[in-house]
């Protein structure tokens, strides 16, 4: 948390740490992992706000992620529309479907849940394989246009980067103001205690579903920034696999953080490039990275600092002595 | 103020409560005691919103608020306690208090989300008048504490100013003093006391005669599901059917 003045540093910090990068990383193959990474800090930092701070677990979240590209791609390449409007379009719609299951699944709790959220994006992943006249089934969807602003197209590695981290900046101080607020709060206060809360007047049901409707908005947003980066996709990016990804994601990074949604992104999106060597054995890698780090470092990774801060003093105390 | 009308609840096949109805006057401090499992609890959840009734009805002043959900009647100025104590562990003291006033605040999450004009100074409100609410139950000193780190005792006296954050017309407190000592039980009496006189009504489920029969203007007793007596605390302590219930046939 902290005071205000150390949450605007940090943000202002971590804003020119990112727009630098591209200057660092000029046309490598990295700037374009780190496309990816803006993307998925989007769709982890959605899921957080979910599972981090209201406590309610979502497994359909690359549900959201998909339907927000499908939209897009099939408005844009289909039907001719231009793709901000689609951006928005989706949006719109995947709200509006979030907000209409979050009444009756967020009923459940726990494990049901889990389940239902699960559900929902396997139909969703079906959904998206068997309707081929609409989204090109298994082999996928092609010709999605990029973003373009007059003569302007978003069509290399370092517009996109700038494309999407100047969405994944505006997201992040939309979040960071969030958690901080009185809206944040009644959030974390459903986490501790549901009935007290209520007790309390925070109207949990409603406040629930409208994270749902956010995470979700969220979500569909990076979909569409995806779709019209990649300029085409297929079902097997919106899978099961994906969302439980997301939730390593998040539960690596740390719960209930904003930045920690970042740490996370980046460390798996990152690593499978540094993994390569290992071929399909790298989920054993993630399997015991996920076991290690649920053990010893439970807060994720945005802990590190505060971990590592007591034998800073330490060293330095001693350095002392000897001087 | 608060008046409950025939209220029965039935459990699979166990009436937990029978016909019981009684009338809470504005001000006073109005105790219900009765031994173990004679439906203090369940009448209590039933009134705040937390069960749903089987039958019977509940009015608090002159208006039907029969099984309207928790948030609702915050709004309509009535609040509890907990007997296991519900605080937000994983936030700060003065957090807790702080959601107490949720229903004082408007920001919702657009005009969060946007720090919007206004969002600041609602912010700056909250936080003084949630000290306030702190130092009115003496725990102000450990206002930027962990709530789940705090003594047992203050964790009470945290529950009950997070309750009057909400500046509520009637307050329920579930066994305030269960797991207290001696000092602590006469701190919570007088605190008690003093909410009182700033005009809150008090309906006080607890174990501790001591306390009740100090501070209680009129009781109510259960047993098994039915209301057994009513009346002042001397009344009750005289009342032949009250002693058999605690002690048994002599």
């Amino acid at each position: 948390m902290g005071t205000e003045r150390q949450v605007l540093l940090k943000y202002l910090l971590f804003s020119v740490a990112v727009l630098v990068m591209p200057v660092v990383f000029a046309g490598g193959y990295l700037l374009n992992v780190l496309v990816f990474v803006g993307i998925n800090t989007m769709l982890a930092l959605a899921l957080n706000l979910l599972l981090g701070y209201a406590g309610q677990i979502s497994l359909g979240q690359a549900a959201f992620f998909g339907l927000g590209a499908y939209i897009s791609g099939v408005a844009t390449a289909t039907y001719g529309m231009n793709p901000w409007t689609a951006l928005v379009l989706a949006a719109c719609i995947v709200g509006l479907i979030a907000f209409a299951i979050g009444f009756p699944i967020l009923k459940l709790k726990g494990h049901y849940l889990a389940m239902a959220t699960l559900g929902f994006g396997i139909i969703i992943y079906i959904f998206f394989n068997e309707t081929i006249d609409l989204t090109g089934g298994p082999s996928g969807l092609s010709g999605i246009p990029y973003f373009s602003v007059g003569e302007f197209q978003f069509d290399s590695d370092t517009k996109n980067y700038y494309l999407i981290w100047g969405f994944a900046l505006l997201m992040i101080l939309f979040s960071v103001n969030l958690v901080n607020s009185r809206i944040g709060r009644a959030l974390r206060a459903i986490n501790d205690s549901e009935v007290a809360a209520r007790v309390m007047g925070v109207n949990a049901r409603l406040l629930k579903v409208q994270v749902f409707a956010l995470s979700a908005v969220f979500s569909s947003i990076a979909g569409s920034l995806y779709a019209h980066t990649m300029t085409f996709i297929s079902p097997a990016s919106f899978g099961f696999n994906f969302s439980v990804e997301l939730l390593t994601m998040v539960v690596i990074g740390g719960l209930g953080t904003v930045y920690g949604s970042f740490l996370g992104a980046a460390l798996l999106t990152l690593l499978p490039e540094f993994l390569r060597t290992l071929q399909d054995y790298d989920i054993v890698f993630y399997g015991l990275l996920l076991v290690l780090m649920t053990m010893y470092l439970p807060g994720g990774l945005v802990r590190i600092p505060a971990l590592l801060l007591p034998y800073l003093a330490k060293f330095k105390a001693g350095r002392q002595e000897n001087a | 103020m608060l008046r409950v009308e025939n209220i029965t609840q039935v459990f699979g096949g166990i009436t937990a409560l029978r016909e019981v109805s009684f009338s809470v006057a504005k001000g006073e401090i109005k105790g219900v005691i009765g031994p173990n499992g004679a439906g203090k609890t369940t009448l209590f959840n039933i009134i705040t919103g937390i069960y749903r009734q089987t039958s019977g009805q509940v009015f608090l002043a002159d208006k039907k608020i029969t099984q309207l959900p928790p948030e609702r009647l915050a709004r309509r100025g009535m609040v509890r306690t907990f007997q296991n104590v519900e605080l937000f562990g994983r936030m700060t003291v003065l957090e807790n208090v702080m959601i107490g006033l949720h229903t004082k605040s408007r920001s919702g999450i657009l005009s969060s989300a946007l720090k919007l004009p206004g969002v600041n100074r609602e912010e700056r409100r909250i936080r003084t008048k949630a000290l306030e609410c702190l130092e009115f139950a003496g725990i102000a000193d450990h206002a930027s504490e962990t709530a789940e780190n705090l003594p047992f005792g203050k964790c009470r006296l945290l529950e009950i100013a997070r309750a009057l954050a909400l500046e509520p017309e009637i307050i329920l407190l579930d066994e305030p003093a269960a797991g207290l000592n001696a000092r602590e039980t006469a701190d919570l009496g007088q605190l008690i006391q003093r909410i009182r006189t700033t005009g809150v009504t008090v309906v006080l489920v607890e174990h501790d005669m001591e306390l009740v029969m100090d501070i209680c203007d009129s009781i109510m007793v259960l047993n098994l599901g039915e209301k057994l007596a009513e009346g002042t605390p001397r009344e009750i302590q005289e009342n032949q059917k009250v002693i058999t219930a605690y002690l048994g046939e002599g």
